[in-house]
């Protein structure tokens, strides 16, 4: 396609002088501009919403060596911000967004993400979500390592941060959109000095659906010099954006100095850019070969889950479905505008940050708008697509639309929304339950009128879908609307978060990789499908258990330096399976090395691959006494639900009859022959939930926890993490 | 469109070329900053040197790169944020980098190569 291309949306910029005339300036906090050194600032920003203090805080050596930076930063922020008793909505919790040391280099793909930590309002311990677009690394070269809001505001506010100028202000703002792909348009020629400045403006902003519900996500933008449009990236899980919308934050405004090569002021430049070339020339050459990336995103994989029967069919009942091939890449190659370099930051020549573009609305308050999508990714396609029974493109990618401007989870929705549509099926929910919504299953409008009702904080969609699976299942059972424990086998949730997109019933360590994780079941922590079910690389308990030691530590690192994920994995060296062992492999150990070199390369602390998985336990360690401090965090809260362990109903069962009769043989020794589908099921859930359980015995020995999950006093002395108050916290729990 | 065109047959393995282009694009004598490369390999000389065939225009996040008159892909340092994609993504390689420099640099035709070689390897041309 001509990558030139005039592209045409509908605009929200009528009367944009006079928004910005309606400003107030509330307060204001003048600071010297300065760019970081070696990856780091040394220093942090914070606003109080309560106060409308604005101040900054210097960042050690010891912080530095502790927590490295991300989400290390965030949850040692967070920790010194609450108490034992806080909730989401005391002004007191904190919002904080770190960027890491490594974020904003250029060269390297998948350098530009933040982490953002608060107190979750659907978990109520800490949650923390990785998040791309450019407002970290232009926090970062506007002078902060992080930035922490506090208490609340009595009205809807903005914080604008202006980098260049040094001057931080709090403003009422009373004309501009709540909603994001409105206020991201509209903050952005607000405060962008022109068409080529429009690049070094970022805006975080959630939207109307994220006041009225728990599930609320944060949106990053960033501005398309080649479309001339703001596009949207969330920090999507655990509620994030319901507690900006509960500060009264409008949006976050960040206006930095327009980014050049060496921002970070590395320690050693050749390093890094010799890190970089080397990638992207793998991408170059490799990409089309493995997962086309540049192509189609993550939505590579709906048709590779669907094969393996491991895509979340009618809330994780199925693994496949036969219409799975209309959301599935053969569909979004033609959706997603081709050529264009889509990357959510500059330099991530992996360019997954696909979109749909001059998208035309069918429903809600836009309705006829002509919009770009971000998206969908993977998670949207399989959580708000085949996860409901939806297959019409259509509505998926309206669904993430409307979840992206809101302010909404598309994962947590997707799950959301399964959940109900089962309950729907079974009876537990009907049309004067749901004050008229159908939520069949495939009912692609009722699904966004669902939404629709969120963001207006009416209906079924406000008070019971927009609360989470965790909530609901003990609303529709004080209701009398449905069996208890049904509702527990059925809701995808784990600390109360739900549940992301793939099907973990037959790959035990899946299981661990969901449910053993600090925040709750998000797949960040571990991806072991393959490994495990497919590969058959870690078949003993202890395999797993040094799998869900490896793979979180190691996955950790990339939240507390700023990078992406899938850059590590999403595409491998052409000699990666050939010159390792399939373990090794799937670990990638150049692009391992290449990481040391990225870290030493800015920081010009020199490490070692055996240094990250130490930096990151630290940080890990950490959090799990977090939650236990917050009243979770011990064993009781690493359950799985049923659906997410073994078949639940009897149409599970009978539908892979083969398979699970096959499994009584070879793992159980039991003939299924003249046995009940109601027997075979008991039989099969006594030996998985016991499964798990020996499971969870073995990771907690790896990971240096007592048979409760608490870290010992030892574990926490050997990560270097044995504070007073960190040792206070687990005390409790070790007599 | 303007190129410059080689003729490696020619070419003795001088380098005066790599000498003046680092000079005139990069203010060197570093045979490391020049566009232009000469290598060896069993005894016959290897030049590589962009072809202009503007591959890098549209992997540019930002649009630093574009042709100018003449048909030359030129590279805007003040634009450039020096994400080396176009690097990685040339089709022979010759987009160069250098641990001193910030942005990648690359032939813009300029002829100055030309003029060194002794031995008539290298001439602007046109295509
Ligand atoms: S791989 Fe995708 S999500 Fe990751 S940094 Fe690149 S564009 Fe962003
Ligand atoms: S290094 Fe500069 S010219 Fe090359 S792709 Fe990146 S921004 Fe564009």
């Amino acid at each position: 396609m001509d990558v030139n291309k005039v592209f045409e949306y509908t605009r929200y910029l009528d009367g944009i002088e006079k928004m910005k005339a309606a400003h107030v300036v509330l307060a204001e906090y003048a600071y010297t501009p300065s760019l970081p050194e070696k990856g780091y600032t040394n220093r942090t920003l914070h606003v109080d919403l309560s106060t409308m203090k604005i101040s900054e805080k210097k960042v050690d050596e010891a912080m530095k060596k502790t927590f490295t930076g991300g989400r290390g930063f965030g949850l040692k922020y967070l920790w010194d911000a609450i108490k034992p008793t806080t909730k989401w909505n005391d002004p007191e919790n904190d919002i904080i967004i770190s960027p890491g040391p490594i974020c904003g280099i250029t060269q390297y793909p998948g350098a530009g993400k933040s982490l953002v930590v608060t107190l979750s309002p659907i978990t109520n311990i800490p949650i923390d979500s990785n998040v791309g677009a450019y407002l970290g690394p232009l926090l970062k070269f506007s002078g902060f390592d992080a930035l922490e809001i506090q208490g609340k505001a009595t009205e809807d506010v903005i914080v604008v941060l202006e980098g260049v100028k040094g001057r931080v202000t709090i403003e009422r703002a009373p004309l501009e959109s709540v909603n994001s792909h409105v206020a991201a348009e509209q903050f952005t020629h607000e405060y962008a000095a022109d068409e080529a400045d429009r690049r070094n403006v970022s805006v975080a902003s959630a939207g109307q659906a994220a006041e009225h519900s728990l599930i609320g996500c944060l949106n990053f933008c960033y501005y398309d010099v080649r479309r001339k449009v703001t596009r949207l990236k969330q920090a999507g899980r655990g509620g994030i954006g319901t507690v900006f919308r509960d500060k009264h934050l409008k949006a976050l405004v960040v206006h930095g100095p327009q980014v050049k090569g060496d921002m970070n002021r590395p320690a050693d430049l050749g390093r890094v850019q010799r890190a970089g070339v080397k990638l992207h020339r793998e991408m170059h050459d490799f990409d089309d070969k493995m997962c086309t990336m540049r192509k189609v995103g993550t939505t590579n994989i709906v048709s590779v889950m669907n094969a393996y029967d491991l895509l979340p069919v009618m809330n994780f009942q199925y693994g496949s479905h036969p219409d799975a091939k209309h959301i599935d890449k053969t569909t979004w190659i033609r959706k997603f505008t081709q050529g264009i370099p889509d990357g959510c930051w500059y330099g991530c020549s992996m360019a997954c940050a696909h979109g749909v573009d001059e998208f035309a609305l069918r429903t809600g308050p836009y309705q006829g708008h002509k919009v770009i999508v971000d998206g969908p990714e993977y998670e949207t396609a399989a959580g708000c697509g085949s996860n409901c029974g939806i297959f019409d493109p259509h509505w998926v990618i309206e669904c993430n639309f409307y979840c992206d401007t809101y302010g909404i989870d598309t994962i947590s929705f997707g799950t959301i929304t399964g959940f109900v549509m089962e309950c729907w099926q079974r009876g537990i929910l009907d049309k004067e339950r749901t004050g008229g919504l159908e939520l069949t299953w495939g009912n692609g409008e009722a699904q966004l009128e669902m939404m629709h009702q969120m963001a207006r904080g009416e209906g079924f969609g406000a008070q019971y879908a927009g609360q989470g699976v965790h909530r609901m299942k003990t609303m529709f059972a004080d209701n009398g609307w449905g069996d208890r424990q049904l509702l527990d086998d059925i809701a995808l949730e784990g600390k109360g978060l739900e549940q992301s997109e793939y099907m973990s019933k037959e790959s035990l360590a899946q299981q661990g990789g969901y449910y053993l994780t600090n925040k709750g079941p998000q797949h960040d922590e571990a991806w072991l499908i393959f490994m495990d079910m497919v590969n058959n690389q870690i078949p003993t308990f202890e395999d797993k258990a040094e799998a869900l030691y490896y793979f979180p530590m190691f996955r950790t690192w990339f939240g507390l330096n700023g990078l992406c994920k899938l850059p590590w994995n999403d595409i491998e060296p052409g000699d990666n399976r050939t010159a390792n062992t399939p373990q090794e492999a799937a670990k990638v150990p150049e692009h391992v090395q290449n990481y040391v070199d990225l870290f030493s390369g800015v920081t010009g602390r020199e490490i070692t691959k055996e240094e990250i998985i130490a930096m990151s336990e630290r940080v890990y360690q950490f959090q799990r006494v977090f939650d236990l401090r917050m009243g979770k965090g011990t064993r009781q809260y690493d359950k799985a639900p049923y659906r997410a362990v073994g078949p639940v109903t009897r149409e599970e069962y009978e539908s892979r009859q083969e398979r699970y009769d096959k499994q009584l043989t070879d793992w159980m020794k039991v003939d299924p022959a003249g046995k009940s589908t109601e027997e075979k099921m008991a039989l099969h859930r006594a030996y998985r939930e016991d499964r798990y359980q020996k499971l969870v015995d073995a990771v907690y020995k790896r990971r240096g926890w007592t048979e409760n999950g608490i870290p010992t006093l030892e574990t926490l002395r050997r990560n270097g993490i044995d504070f007073p108050e960190v040792v206070a916290a687990v005390k409790p729990h070790l007599k | 469109m303007k190129y410059l065109k080689t003729t490696p047959a020619k070419c003795k393995g001088v380098r005066a070329c790599e000498k003046a282009c680092a000079r005139t694009i990069n203010k060197s004598d570093d045979p490391a900053k020049s566009a232009i490369r000469v290598t060896a390999k069993d005894g016959v000389f290897e030049i590589n040197v962009c072809n202009q065939c503007g591959a890098c225009i549209d992997i540019c996040p930002v649009k630093a790169l574009s042709r100018n008159k003449q048909g030359v892909v030129m590279l805007d340092r003040k634009l450039c944020v020096g994400c080396l994609m176009c690097v990685g993504y040339c089709p022979t390689l010759s987009m160069r980098t250098h641990p001193d420099l910030r942005e990648p640099f690359k032939c813009i035709a300029c002829g100055a190569c030309a003029r060194a070689c002794p031995e008539q390897a290298l001439e602007i041309a046109e295509k």
